[in-house]
């Protein structure tokens, strides 16, 4: 069985338990994913499987990355990516991996890209506190200081500045499955998962028990 | 269908009745207790109600002891066993809020014809 499997954020909603508790949920689309490729540790020095996610049009793809669909003949797929396994002859090439793999009350770790928020201040890239809002205070949004004078008369590496902020990977880990629907593709997780809706996402299996 | 919205919809109750603001509504809750489940009773005048699918939720106000007292229900918990509609109440605005500011004969609403 596979630990991880692709999938796109849907959105968020929420659930409620039968006791009337409210559950913040992140609604995900996982597989179905096919095994595109095996790699095995003879060969590539480590045991995976690379797996294709979301149907591609042949003709939007180019010829080169058509060679690597050929072998599986599931057709083309939009997003590829590799998941490590200790056993790799349990599967075979085009074999589906789907949501089965997930149980209500497991634990999931979700890796995705964050949402773009460009060139960002201290204030919300940081925390910084920043100055007063009123009461004369001129310097409302500033970073103030950056260090010293002559010594060390240069500004100490990691200093935390404005800058582009998220577009980043994010892990964020041991989110409890709330839900599974089977025939939909979908779970349900705990809480938020990184990026925008339609953004891609990689659900694995965290090991750790609750 | 857009998968939250089909989440959404199998949450929502189909069993509670319409009612608006102004409107004088009993609400029973569900309550546990230990492993003893009891129903408690919230009667009062429904100053708000907050549009939404399952995020819907609606806010009852009553007088208990001379002391004025709000209570907000998500509308479509299943801890809320029923809701009983006892008035229809006449008012001119979705928001009740000045109600908070008036006692005894003032707070009165004139019911609906």
């Amino acid at each position: 069985m596979a630990r991880g499997i692709l999938g796109k954020k849907i959105g968020m909603t929420r659930v409620f338990h039968e006791s009337g508790e409210s559950v913040p949920v992140s609604v995900l689309e996982v597989g179905p994913c096919y095994v595109i490729q095996i790699k095995r540790i003879e060969k590539e020095g480590y045991n995976a499987i690379q797996i294709g996610f979301q149907p591609k049009k042949d003709k939007r793809l180019n010829k080169p990355i058509l060679g690597c669909f050929k072998a599986a003949g599931k057709g083309g797929f939009a997003f590829l990516r590799e998941i490590r396994v200790d056993d790799v002859d349990s599967f075979e090439l085009g074999q589906e991996i789907n949501n089965e793999m997930f149980n209500v009350g497991d634990l999931v770790t979700i890796r995705g890209i964050s949402k773009g928020r460009g060139f960002t201040g201290v204030v919300k890239r940081w925390g910084f506190s920043g100055g007063d809002t009123s009461h004369g205070c001129r310097s409302h949004k500033v970073p103030g200081s950056i260090g010293a004078s002559a010594t060390p008369s240069r500004v100490m590496k990691g200093k935390k500045l404005p800058g582009r902020m998220g577009n980043k990977k994010v892990t964020v880990k041991n989110l409890k499955i709330v839900d599974v629907l089977k025939e939909k593709n979908l779970i349900l997780v705990k809480g938020a998962v990184p990026g925008s809706r339609g953004s891609l996402l990689e659900v694995k299996t965290s090991g750790a028990k609750e | 269908m857009d998968p939250i919205e089909m989440l959404e919809r199998e949450q929502m109750r189909v069993d509670i009745p319409p009612f608006k603001a102004g409107d004088t509504v009993k609400v029973y809750s569900r309550i546990k207790e230990g492993d003893k489940e009891r129903i408690r009773v919230f009667e009062g005048v429904v100053i708000r109600k907050r549009k939404g699918t399952t995020g819907a939720t609606f806010t009852v106000r009553k007088i208990s002891y001379g002391v004025g007292v709000e209570k907000i229900f998500p509308l479509h918990s299943p801890t809320i066993d029923k809701i009983k509609v006892i008035s229809k109440g006449k008012v001119r605005r979705a928001r009740l809020y000045y109600l908070r500011k008036l006692r005894g004969k003032a707070a009165r609403l004139k019911e609906k014809r």
